[in-house]
């Protein structure tokens, strides 16, 4: 099958729904598709806590506040250009979202914007109850699926781009529903796939968020930056297993109530690593990371593997006032907070790194844009709380407008015999192989990330999970065995995304193999501090299937 | 030390196939939701079991929809439970292989009467 359109966007998250609404507010012809279904499959719907922009609603509050406070927590590593174009674009988004509907909590007749962790100001803004991403998630979907010029297609992953002379020309999609790969002819192609923390075993992901827009881009020959930093959330949740509720809401609860840090022997700990608890939750997301992991590793940890966090000293009452319908909501999960603790421990959250882009989203291949989490180097080393979502917003918004001009202005069109190439070099898996199925090997690929290439790194353990990930990408990927099933192409798909993940993991490993020493969401035990000499950015590129880092030239936008 | 599973029963098979029912012991561990056995079963005994699922966690996708003794349920909000749970597509939804179905809305769907017009 044969598709043409002007605009490819492919992931229909946040950033996906902004570009494609501002790609045909230009004129354009869009196509926004989804390897789920659109507007519910990725991380966007399940953001339950704050979007960040200066409104100057709750209180006086600039954009440059707001950039000082994102390059201060970037740890010098930041592209400043691009954070400075999220915090500038943000209000206007927020704004926007806000005469859709979305219904931002209100109070005295403004909305209302708390302050969140690395915020100067109160600047945060959000949905009540917990409802902040579905809530955004379901304005954009209900105006996308209403517009003219978008067509949405669910359940369609794209699985290579098509390149030519340096230009992109459309890409290859699985229909996941029937197993037939489609063509898809677009002179723009904007990636709002999102994050890769499903590459971890302890993840907030969704079950979509393997990086496979990462290894779109790669392999088209754009430029990937910042792989190295993926941003661990300290006190994820981790057991007893809990449903319908994010499983980074603790942090909240912390902040209001004073939740003890606990030990498997019950012991405070944080103060045996320099930092101060007692119940205020003073600590460092960095310092609490390590404490727990710390404490796990001497085997001193909660049964399932991380800390206590215990809430039993706050009166029923307190906790109800605060948080009246979310322990509700935790008592339907058989959890009881003023009986017992809950177990926490570090988990995979977000991807600073991503796609390289200048400052109106273009990658180094012409056509090629990316927006979301998909972009990298916006947060450098370190992202603030509720950036991401503004991020999605403000990027797509930028990326769908860019795309549509450059589509309406192309010149070069789909080539047939390159596309022809392009699907004969996709060399389809066997039908008849005896290795492990793909299902199984992401299984082991999220086992070895977290162990080795996780919150703590080392030489050693890098090195290990490098040699295996380079093992399954040239040797188990074309061992797996794929059945010749046209109904619900589930193995297929699967295959895919190992093919991608397995890329994306080897990018991450091999930035932080390189980077010898600790700084924002890369902490080495065998190089624990900042070096100076490190303060730049590092690019990953793939020349003929070789995936390797190297220092990134300065930003030009 | 006994193990403790929880037997889950699956309706498989393609549309137009005769349905047939497999049967899977999967570990218990209290709390765990229908969701997560099946994701269990599929990476560590049968990758070939087809559902639909997303968000895993947050319950906002609605994808894992499926019939669950006899009655509509999310697979992720529903418990494992010691003993046996038997797992069904929909009914009244187009069969496509195992327990999903079309639940595409059809304006989202490739459809190959307008393969390839695009707006
Ligand atoms: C549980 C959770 C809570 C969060 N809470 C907050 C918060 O409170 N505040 C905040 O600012 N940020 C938060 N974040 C981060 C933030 O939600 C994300 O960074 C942001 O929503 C990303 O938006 P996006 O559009 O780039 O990607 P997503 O919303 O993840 O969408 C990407 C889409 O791409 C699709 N896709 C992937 N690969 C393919 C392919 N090959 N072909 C076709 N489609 C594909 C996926 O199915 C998915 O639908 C949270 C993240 C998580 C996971
Ligand atoms: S997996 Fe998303 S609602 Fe059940």
């Amino acid at each position: 099958m044969h598709l043409e359109t002007d605009v490819l966007v492919v992931g229909a998250g946040g950033a996906g729904m902004y570009a494609a609404l501002a790609a045909a507010a230009e004129g354009a012809r869009v196509l926004l598709l989804d390897k789920n279904m659109v507007g519910r499959g990725g991380a966007t719907v399940m953001a339950q806590m704050t979007v960040a922009a200066a409104l100057g609603e709750q209180e006086p509050d600039r954009w440059e506040d707001h950039l000082a406070d994102t390059v201060r927590a970037g740890r010098e590593l930041c592209d400043e250009g691009l954070a400075e174009v999220v915090c500038r674009g943000a209000p206007e988004r927020i704004r926007e979202m806000d005469a859709w509907g979305v219904g931002w909590a209100r109070e005295g007749g403004h909305i209302r914007q708390v302050v969140a962790p690395g915020h100067g100001r109160a600047r945060c803004c959000y949905v009540d109850f917990l409802d902040t991403g579905p809530a955004v998630a379901g304005t954009l979907r209900k105006r996308v699926s209403r517009a003219s010029g978008v067509r949405l297609l669910s359940n369609l992953q794209v699985v290579d781009l098509v390149v030519a002379d340096g230009a992109v020309r459309g890409a290859l999609a699985l229909s996941v529903g029937d197993g037939a790969l489609v063509e898809i002819a677009a002179p723009s192609v904007v990636i709002a796939t999102g994050g890769l923390t499903k590459l971890y075993a302890r993840t907030s992901a969704s079950n979509n968020m393997s990086g496979e827009g990462y290894a779109l881009a790669l392999r088209a020959g754009a430029e990937l930056v910042d792989m190295e930093f993926v941003q661990f959330f300290p006190i994820g949740h981790l057991a007893p297993r809990l449903v319908g509720m994010d499983p980074i809401m603790w942090d909240p609860f912390r902040y209001k109530l004073g939740g003890r840090l606990l030990n498997g022997a019950r012991e405070e700990f944080i103060d045996r690593y320099g930092g101060e608890d007692r119940g205020r939750y003073t600590a460092t997301r960095d310092l609490a990371t390590y404490a727990i992991c710390q404490e796990v590793e001497r085997g001193r940890g909660s049964p399932s593997g991380g800390a206590w966090l215990s809430f039993e000293h706050v009166p029923e009452a307190d906790l109800r006032a605060a948080f009246g319908p979310v322990v509700d909501r935790l008592l339907a999960n058989g959890i009881d907070l003023t009986r017992q603790a809950v177990e926490v421990a570090p988990i995979a959250h977000y991807h600073m790194g991503g796609i390289r882009v200048d400052r109106r989203m273009r990658s180094a291949v012409e056509g090629l844009l990316a927006a979301g989490e998909a972009v990298g180097g916006a947060s450098g080393a370190n992202r603030l709380s509720g950036n991401a979502v503004s991020e999605a917003l403000v990027f797509g918004e930028i990326a769908g407008r860019e795309a549509a001009r450059h589509a309406l202005g192309a010149s070069r069109g789909w080539d047939g015999a390159v596309a022809r190439r392009a699907r004969e070099a996709l060399a389809p898996p066997t039908t008849s192989a005896d290795g492990a199925s793909a299902v199984a090997l992401l299984r082991e690929l999220r086992d070895l990330l977290w162990r080795d290439v996780g919150p703590f790194r080392t030489a050693e353990g890098l090195a290990r999970a490098l040699a295996r990930i380079r093992e399954m990408r040239v040797r188990d990927l074309h061992d797996v065995s794929v059945p010749d099933d046209r109904a619900f192409a589930l193995e297929l798909a699967e295959w895919h995304e190992l093919r991608a993940a397995l890329e994306v993991a080897e990018a991450v490993t091999v930035a932080a193999l390189a980077r010898r020493e600790s700084r924002g969401a890369h902490q080495r035990y065998d190089f624990p501090e900042p070096l100076p000499e490190f303060r730049f950015n590092q690019a990953v590129r793939m020349c003929a299937g070789a995936i390797a880092a190297d220092r990134a030239s300065e930003v030009g936008a | 030390m006994t193990r403790v599973v929880a037997t889950l029963r699956i309706a498989r098979g393609r549309s137009g196939e005769p349905r047939r029912y497999d049967v899977f012991e999967v570990p218990f561990v209290h709390g765990q939701s229908v969701l997560d056995g099946l994701i269990w079963i599929r990476e560590h005994r049968d990758p070939s079991l087809a559902f639909r699922y997303a968000c895993i966690n947050a319950n906002v996708c609605k994808e894992c929809v499926m019939r669950i003794d006899g009655a509509n349920a999310y697979a992720c909000t529903e418990r494992l439970k010691v003993g046996e749970t038997t797992v069904e597509p929909l009914e009244g939804k187009a069969l496509i292989r195992d327990l999903v179905c079309n639940t595409i809305t059809p304006r989202e769907r490739l459809d190959a009467r307008r393969p390839s017009e695009c707006p």
